[in-house]
């Protein structure tokens, strides 16, 4: 592709407008997340663009928008899995509770125990699934004896939706689930750690309809206990699970508000080109 | 002629054949359209003629040279009066190298035997030699002649040339198989030999190693000891001391590297590591028999025990530390093939770097991991130089390490250097160990090159 | 909820990071170890080897007495050849020390110089005839002790008994230093001569020609040879056929076989069903040969591999045939990847010695090789040979061996790095 075309296609009218801070309602009370300033880097290449947003407590919060728009970078700054890619130079305030994630005397690690994660591509350790449950427990000493751990074990596994399927092939390897299993499997184990925050980075894009939708179910059904944030790459999965939605655009955040009236009346030209289908 | 003149001939033989083979693709070429109505362009027609004709022509001349001697020499024997046939295989083959002297230096020998012998063995290498050059010339001036007769535009002379060629690339290619059959035979025939000398199971459970014994073969009760079990202990001793060594310090090593260590350290170290996979394994060896044996045996002392002077303890650390960069570069492959996405998982979790690497990189990456012990196991019990300078020959039967044993390796240098006859039951034995260590490298290689593979396969 | 969990997690928190610096602390330990040793290693080999580039040698005023050789200036090149020169230099010992009386003295008087002293002198005679008669100063090599005691290896407070140069020939010693006749000079014969039974006469020149002859002959076979079957198997074999995967496994395989056993192969093939001579740098080339190919072929099958397909879809739309388009762009795009892996499985077979000790390159040859055919042996043989030598200065001529032996390796990997950086390309 010559430099000329790809001026041409950049000048084209549905990217064509200019972004001046976000619209609709980025900041709301009583938040759990609040977020402000935020850039990030990777080198010299800028990601993200003085992002300002809350999550709010018990909601379902979706980002979407076109790919390399910063949404799923901006989900790992909430429990500083960026840490672990050492180009990444994240900068701005962010508040879990009020408390600052990023002071010096945070530690990640206690962090992540309060914000999980669950990644786009299933992955399961290669232990077998209750292992794979009682990895977190484990490791942070939550249990103190076998009977609790299989308690554990068992409770997260039900409120994932897996233990009918899986109840007398615990000590089979997690590897040998199904995608969706798999996927269900990694819900388990995050939620086994009892966090306060699920974070979730486009988590059913590698599953078929039938899985997608127990993991949707799934995701409605913990939003009571806890704070989801989800990056998604389907505006209908949105739609269908969230509360409020984010419309990322090039890595800055153009839109927010609650999910219905950001799709049935977007404030912002980028989001209704978006939603509408007009590039993306 | 000599064998370098035939091939400085044939090869001018060949350049102008070439030559010619060219212009005659040309000059049977008609014009059409400002071009030549070649199949192909001419250059290949010359090569097609210099392939045709060099190719058989350098293998027989290869062939005829490599066998020449042999063939020669069981001619002459045939030719010996009765008495000189019957002699042992090794007295025949010391008769027959006196001969070979006599024909080199131009000497008479007093020995009428040996001067006849001589005497045909030179008549026959100058008739194998006329026959040779004869054969081969022959061959390729009517391969050549044949060949450009052939030349003409519709002949798809690149077609031919592309298709030695392969066949040329396919022979490369299986060198490796020759190779192992090489190996294969030039050990098995020798130790079959020592077999029905020496019973299989008193080679292989016997606990008396003294091939010293057997240099006078025909002496009564001279016939040595081969129990092989000393050496087989001593080879795992030193081994299994190595790899206590390299295992853990190579792998920790590559963790370092692969996971902690900034970009600018690891650009320093793996070099660095590198130059000990690099230094030369006689350098390794003149470092354990001159500092770290009798460091070993002085600090053995200063605390009460006594160390042999070449003790297995010195050879197996030496050893082990050769192995690390082994063993780190092996694991470094094996942990960075582990998916990123692995640890991610598990640090989402809020795991720390160290619960990440024990608890899911290398469980994870534990096939690959055991592939490459098992290829550095096979390295240590192969490894020659550095236990020939430091382990020494005594075939102690223990497990100290503190004591000197002597190992398989050891053994096969120390039985066939030096002059020796070539089929006393001394000689014979190094190639029963030598079937023996080639056996088990084998097994070793193949079963670590099979994990590492279906390993890959489960993360590509 | 959260809260008690969080808790127990912060509880745990110190002790979870003590283990992970641990941790962490093994990780540098074992780097710390392994570089540990390697410098060990350099600053010993340097330390014993460097004195090993100095030589003593002994200043002696000699009368080319034509009585005592019993020739004259006339003589033909033949008398001049076979005189007594060896008389000469032990009269003028005999002349600057005459206080030796035991025969032991006398014995120790004529070895201040090295018997090399006498040939020395005879080549410097016939090559001028003319000096017959006059009297001439020389430097002549002194003898390993003289040498070892120069350099300060041997402690003149010890006890007489417990030293190598005794008393007596420590005066002589002191007598030469005063009058200036005895000096260290860099070590010409190290690089000038073949090996010696004699330490200071013993040179390396012998075997780096031998371990030139072998290369030359390991290059020249195994490159073409490891090329085109790298060149064969990545780009003509056909998939799946049990052919080539026999080969695969044979070449995997080969690599990780023990050298010797190629030792073993050698001596049962090459030189008694084929004849080469034993100990030449042909038989010697065979072996490292079959040894360095696989190291090769992997090499040079990845360096092939990395070439992306679009260049041969390229030069295929083109019209141009199979063999044409590997030969032409395919492996002219991977020869750095194949000559970086060329050079450093010849830095292998520079390096590696066991192998050629089954061929008989271990015996004392201490004529330099002319050709292939000759035999020889190589620097690592060499090495080893010298460290099985009980005297004192064999050992640091050892470890200057090693020196030599490791700068060429050093070469070799550069010359490896650079050609990989130099031509570095990303896809």
């Amino acid at each position: 592709m010559t430099e000329a075309m790809t001026h041409n296609i950049e000048n084209r009218d549905e990217f064509n407008v200019e972004i001046n801070g976000t619209v609709g309602k980025p900041l709301i009370d009583d938040p759990k997340f609040t977020t402000r300033n935020v850039d990030v880097h990777y080198g010299d290449k800028q990601a993200i663009f003085g992002v300002d947003l809350d999550v709010g407590k018990n909601e379902v919060l979706a980002m979407i928008g076109p790919s390399g728009c910063g949404k799923s970078t901006y989900l790992r700054c909430l429990n500083r899995m960026n840490d672990t890619i050492p180009i990444c130079k994240v900068t701005g305030d962010f508040k879990l509770d009020g408390e600052d994630i990023y002071a010096k005397n945070q530690d990640p690690v206690l962090l992540r125990s309060r914000v999980g994660i669950v990644f786009q591509k299933p992955n399961p350790f290669p232990k077998s699934i209750y292992d794979n449950v009682a990895y977190g427990a484990r490791l942070h000493g939550l249990t103190s004896n076998r009977a609790e751990l299989d308690d554990l074990v068992e409770k997260s596994l039900i409120r994932a939706g897996l233990f009918k399927e899986v109840k007398d092939d615990l000590h089979k390897p997690g590897t040998g689930l199904s995608g969706g299993q798999q996927q269900r499997l990694c819900i388990a184990r995050t939620i086994a750690v009892d966090p306060e925050v699920i974070l979730m980075d486009e988590p059913t894009s590698a599953l078929d309809p039938i899985a997608t939708a127990l993991i949707e179910e799934l995701m409605i059904e913990l939003s009571g206990k806890y704070t989801i944030a989800i990056v998604t790459h389907s505006m209908q999965q949105a739609a269908r699970v969230s509360s409020r939605t984010a419309y990322f655009h090039m890595g800055k955040l153009v839109e927010v508000n609650d999910t219905d009236s950001v799709f049935t009346n977007p404030e912002h030209q980028l989001t209704e080109n978006y939603i509408t289908g007009r590039f993306g | 002629m000599q064998t370098h003149i035939i091939i400085i001939t044939l090869l001018a033989l060949l350049a102008f054949s070439y030559f010619t083979g060219r212009k005659r693709s040309i000059a049977t070429a008609s014009l059409s359209k400002g071009r030549y109505n070649l199949h192909s362009r001419p250059q290949y027609y010359g090569m097609m003629v210099v392939l045709w004709a060099g190719l058989p022509a350098l293998l027989i001349l290869f062939l005829w040279t490599a066998f020449d001697s042999t063939v020669v020499s069981a001619l002459t024997v045939s030719q010996l009066p009765e008495d000189v046939q019957a002699l042992s295989e090794g007295k025949l083959s010391l008769f027959m190298n006196e001969v070979k002297n006599i024909v080199d230096s131009g000497n008479v020998s007093d020995d009428t035997n040996k001067q006849i012998a001589a005497e045909h063995y030179k008549r026959l290498s100058e008739i194998s030699l006329l026959a040779k050059t004869v054969v081969v010339f022959v061959i390729a001036v009517l391969i050549i002649l044949v060949a450009l007769r052939s030349i003409k535009p519709t002949l798809q002379a690149r077609n031919h040339v592309e298709r030695v060629m392969t066949w040329l690339m396919i022979a490369c290619a299986s060198i490796a198989i020759l190779t192992t059959v090489g190996i294969v035979f030039s050990v098995i025939f020798e130790a079959i030999q020592f077999f029905k000398a020496v019973p299989v199971t008193e080679f292989l459970f016997g606990t008396h190693w003294s091939p010293q014994t057997a240099i006078r073969a025909d002496q009564v009760g001279g016939s040595g000891s081969f129990g092989a079990i000393p050496l087989f202990v001593g080879t795992l001793l030193i081994s299994l001391i190595a790899l206590t060594i390299a295992v853990p310090l190579g792998l920790m090593s590559a963790i370092y590297l692969s996971e902690y260590a900034s970009a600018r350290f690891r650009a320093f170290a793996k070099p660095m590591l590198e130059i000990l996979a690099g230094i030369p394994t006689v350098v390794y060896g003149f470092f354990a028999a001159l500092t770290v044996a009798p460091f070993i045996r002085s600090f053995g002392e200063s605390i009460g025990l006594e160390p042999s002077s070449e003790s297995a303890l010195a050879a197996g650390i030496v050893m082990g530390v050769m192995i690390i960069p082994f063993v780190s570069s092996l694991s470094d492959d094996v942990i960075s093939a582990v998916p990123q996405a692995m640890r991610d998982g598990s640090y989402g979790m809020g795991a720390t770097k160290s619960e990440t690497i024990t608890q899911v990189v290398i469980p994870a990456a534990l096939p690959g991991i055991v592939g490459g012990v098992l290829l550095a196991a096979s390295r240590a019990i192969g490894e020659t130089m550095i236990v020939v300078m430091a382990a020494g020959l005594a075939a102690n039967l223990t497990v100290n390490p503190l004591e000197a044993v002597t190992t398989v390796t050891v053994q096969i240098v120390t039985l066939l250097t030096g002059d020796q006859e070539f089929d006393s039951p001394k000689t014979l034995a190094a190639f029963a160990l030598g079937l023996g260590l080639f056996m088990v490298t084998l097994i070793l290689n193949i079963i670590s090159l099979h994990v590492v593979r279906k390993y890959r396969e489960q993360y590509d | 909820m959260s809260t008690h969990n969080t808790d127990k997690i912060k509880a745990k928190l110190k002790k979870r990071y003590a283990k992970e610096r641990r941790f962490r602390a093994y990780g540098i330990a074992s780097l710390a170890i392994s570089f540990l040793f390697l410098l060990t290693l350099m600053v010993n080999i340097f330390s014993t080897g460097l004195p090993a580039f100095q030589q003593s040698y002994i200043k002696l005023d000699i009368h080319i007495d034509a009585e005592v050789l019993g020739v004259t200036k006339a003589s033909d090149r033949e008398a001049l050849f076979s005189a007594n020169y060896s008389k000469l230099v032990k009269g003028t010992l005999k002349e600057m020390f005459p206080d030796a009386k035991t025969r032991k003295e006398k014995r120790a008087r004529n070895k201040l110089v090295s018997n090399s002293a006498s040939y020395d002198l005879r080549d410097h005679v016939i090559e001028n005839p003319e000096l017959i008669g006059t009297t001439q100063s020389f430097w002549f090599l002194a003898k390993d002790d003289v040498d070892v005691y120069m350099k300060g290896k041997i402690d003149r407070n010890l006890p007489e008994d417990d030293r190598r140069i005794k008393d007596f020939q420590l005066t002589w010693i002191d007598q030469l230093q005063e009058e200036g006749r005895l000096e260290k000079r860099f070590n010409t014969t190290f690089f000038t001569s073949g090996d010696s039974r004699e330490p200071e006469q013993a040179g390396i020149k012998g075997a780096l020609i031998g371990s030139l002859l072998t290369m030359l002959v390991t290059m020249a076979l195994s490159f073409p040879i490891g090329v085109l079957a790298a060149v064969y198997l990545e780009e003509f074999a056909p998939q799946n056929n049990r052919w080539v995967d026999i080969i695969e496994i044979n070449i995997n395989n080969l690599a990780a076989v023990p050298s010797i056993v190629f030792g073993l192969l050698g001596l049962a093939v090459f030189i008694a069903l084929f004849g080469v001579p034993r100990s030449a740098p042909l038989v010697g080339g065979l072996v490292l040969t079959l040894m360095t190919l696989p190291t090769i072929i992997i090499a040079s099958r990845a360096a092939i591999k990395s070439v992306p397909p679009s260049i041969r879809e390229a030069a295929l739309g083109l019209g141009a045939s199979k063999v044409q388009t590997t030969f032409g762009h395919v492996v002219p795009l991977a020869m750095p990847g194949i000559l970086t892996g060329s050079i450093i499985g010849m830095a292998q077979a520079l390096g590696e010695t066991a192998p050629l000790l089954m061929i008989g390159m271990v015996a004392f040859v201490a004529d330099v090789p002319q050709g292939i055919l000759d035999p020889a042996t190589v620097m690592p043989v060499q090495i080893y040979l010298w460290s099985d030598s009980p005297e004192r200065a064999f050992t640091e001529r050892t470890s200057a061996a090693i020196m030599v032996l490791l700068a060429f390796l050093v070469v070799m990997n550069f010359i490896a790095v650079m050609l990989r950086k130099k031509f570095e390309r990303k896809w």
